[in-house]
């Protein structure tokens, strides 16, 4: 299945490590990864690939929103599917 | 390729624009469930309902946290009651109310619909004992709702019913007094009313659908709001693009969420309703939209052509990213549930009257609407009487859902909770009488259809 990563929030070091690091962690394989920061505030965009077996989405989404919360930003892993829907015809 | 700023606008839409999928619905037939003994019946109909839909919350939920999106409700509607129980033995459908009560807490649903009759042309035997039975069934159940189709474009308009249900919208109110007369927002009395309808209080499943069927219900006005933000003093034609694009986009996550259900349950998908329907929270509001194409306050002159416009563009733009559309599809209006609705109200900009000419370019009709308690029954009965006229007229659904709340009147405030909002009571501005025009009964004629002037 593949999986959007979006994590928003105040920028500062490590946010991708912590990331990677949970995904890879996790088997989750990615794919792509965009970024940018506007005013200080960190967008990042990651696609990976979530192959079933080694951990189910909704405990990846736990992890990831704890994680998150620990260091003020808010992560969330969605399908990708609902992006694709809605902005491709 | 989806960008990174698609990605963002999307989680943006849900997060901030509180986009949402209002319901997902499944319709169940319950036309096999017939049986004399009314007993029997519940059992029967309560084993059918927990069966077919004893999966449907946690697929719901599967689905909100696989893909991002909040899925408000899930609902059931059945088989008009009317037309399932009607070979009971028996002079009350109340038991069938708490049967249908119990399987919806069962399988853990917000609301069932179903209790309903369809006498557009006429009654049956069922007909009488179902919309007899309404005031109590609504008074002893949490999550029942009710609807009666009293007008058709095709048969005309069943004054009987309509003197009828003045009254029990009355008798409804009055026995769930010590909860500010809640029955009657789950009671919508319809012309032209759809069966393949997912939202409440007016679902059931029509005679003509299949065996199960799964439907969804989208919202969205937040989004469409601010859509419009950025289009300062643009003209119409551009108002109008940008809604569709905006209706196109909500539109395919319901599609999204409706393919999923359906394939999770094995179940049919139905359709998809295009409605934008608000809630009372900040920034989930129809009226807010209208004012942000520039009427300073709901109600004010040139609502009705920007609600005209709305729920156009929301159609057109939605039409396209499903397969199958209907329901009610269109803008909704309920006032206690719209917080912009509910300040136009209290400003004095929005009135019944007002109200009623909006019904007439947008989904539905009079809906959630608190009225002084000591309105007589034969002035809701006029209520009832010209909304469903200008159903069958126009040949569009139309409906009321209006509460007259006993021992309040206007300047007082009523409180009915969650997703159905509060609202100030609304002057009913007439103080003449509808008695002698309602207690005519017998049927309006189906109106022509040419010659339309």
């Amino acid at each position: 299945m593949k999986l959007v990563v979006t994590i928003v929030g105040k920028d500062r070091v490590g946010i991708i490590a912590m990331v990677s690091n949970i995904l890879a962690e996790h088997n989750v394989n990615i794919l792509n990864i965009n970024q940018n920061i506007m005013d200080g505030f960190f967008n990042m965009v990651m696609i990976a690939e979530l192959t079933e077996g080694k951990i189910k989405l909704p405990e990846l989404q736990k992890l990831l929103g704890e994680r998150g919360q620990e260091i003020n930003v808010e992560i969330r892993a969605q399908h990708q599917e609902i992006f694709n829907i809605m902005h491709n015809i | 390729m989806i960008t990174i700023d698609d990605i963002l606008e999307t989680n943006r839409m849900i997060t901030e624009n509180k986009l949402d999928v209002r319901t997902i619905t499944m319709g169940i037939s319950l036309r096999d469930c017939a049986h004399p003994n009314i007993n029997q019946f519940c059992q029967n109909i309560y084993d059918k309902i927990t069966t077919s839909a004893e999966f449907l919350v946690k697929t719901g939920e599967d689905i909100e946290s696989e893909y991002g999106i909040p899925i408000i409700n899930k609902r059931v509607s059945v088989t008009p009651i009317a037309i399932a129980a009607e070979a009971c033995q028996t002079d009350t459908y109340v038991p069938v109310a708490e049967a249908m009560d119990r399987a919806a807490k069962e399988i853990g649903i917000n609301f069932i619909g179903g209790f309903s009759a369809l006498v557009d042309k006429g009654y049956t035997k069922g007909d009488r004992i179902l919309i007899n039975s309404i005031p109590q069934a609504l008074a002893v159940t949490d999550l029942v709702c009710s609807s009666v189709n009293l007008g058709s474009t095709k048969a005309g308009i069943n004054m009987d019913c309509v003197r009828e249900m003045g009254e029990i919208v009355k008798r409804t109110a009055e026995l769930t007094r010590d909860r500010d007369a809640i029955g009657c927002a789950k009671l919508v009395i319809f012309s032209n009313a759809p069966g393949d309808n997912p939202f409440m209080a007016g679902a059931f499943h029509g005679v003509n659908e299949a065996e199960k069927v799964v439907s969804v219900g989208v919202s969205g006005p937040g989004v469409v709001k601010h859509a419009l933000e950025d289009l300062k003093g643009a003209d119409f034609t551009e108002v109008a693009e940008t809604i569709k694009k905006t209706a196109f986009k909500i539109t395919r996550v319901g599609q999204l969420v409706a393919r999923e259900a359906s394939k999770r349950l094995g179940v049919p998908f139905g359709i998809i309703d295009l409605s934008l329907a608000p809630t009372p929270a900040v920034g989930d509001s129809v009226a807010h939209i209208l004012e942000e194409m520039g009427i300073e306050s709901c109600g004010a002159p040139g609502t009705t052509a920007a609600l005209a416009l709305l729920n156009d563009a929301v159609k057109k733009g939605g039409l396209m990213a499903s397969s199958h559309v209907g329901g009610l599809s269109g803008a909704f209006i309920p006032v206690s549930e719209d917080a912009g609705m509910i300040d136009a109200v209290a400003r004095g900009s929005l009135s019944l009257e007002k109200l009623e000419a909006m019904t007439c370019v947008c989904s539905v009709g009079l809906d959630m609407i608190a009225i002084a308690g000591d309105t007589p029954a034969a002035t809701i009965s006029g209520i009832i009487a010209d909304e469903a006229a200008i159903g069958m007229i126009n040949n569009k659904t139309t409906a009321v859902r209006v509460i007259p709340v006993p021992g309040k009147k206007v300047g007082d405030t009523v409180e009915f909770g969650g997703l159905l909002g509060y609202c100030p009571i609304i002057p009913v501005k007439s103080e003449y009488s509808s008695a002698a025009f309602i207690a005519r009964g017998g049927r309006i004629p189906a109106p022509i259809r040419s010659l339309t002037n």
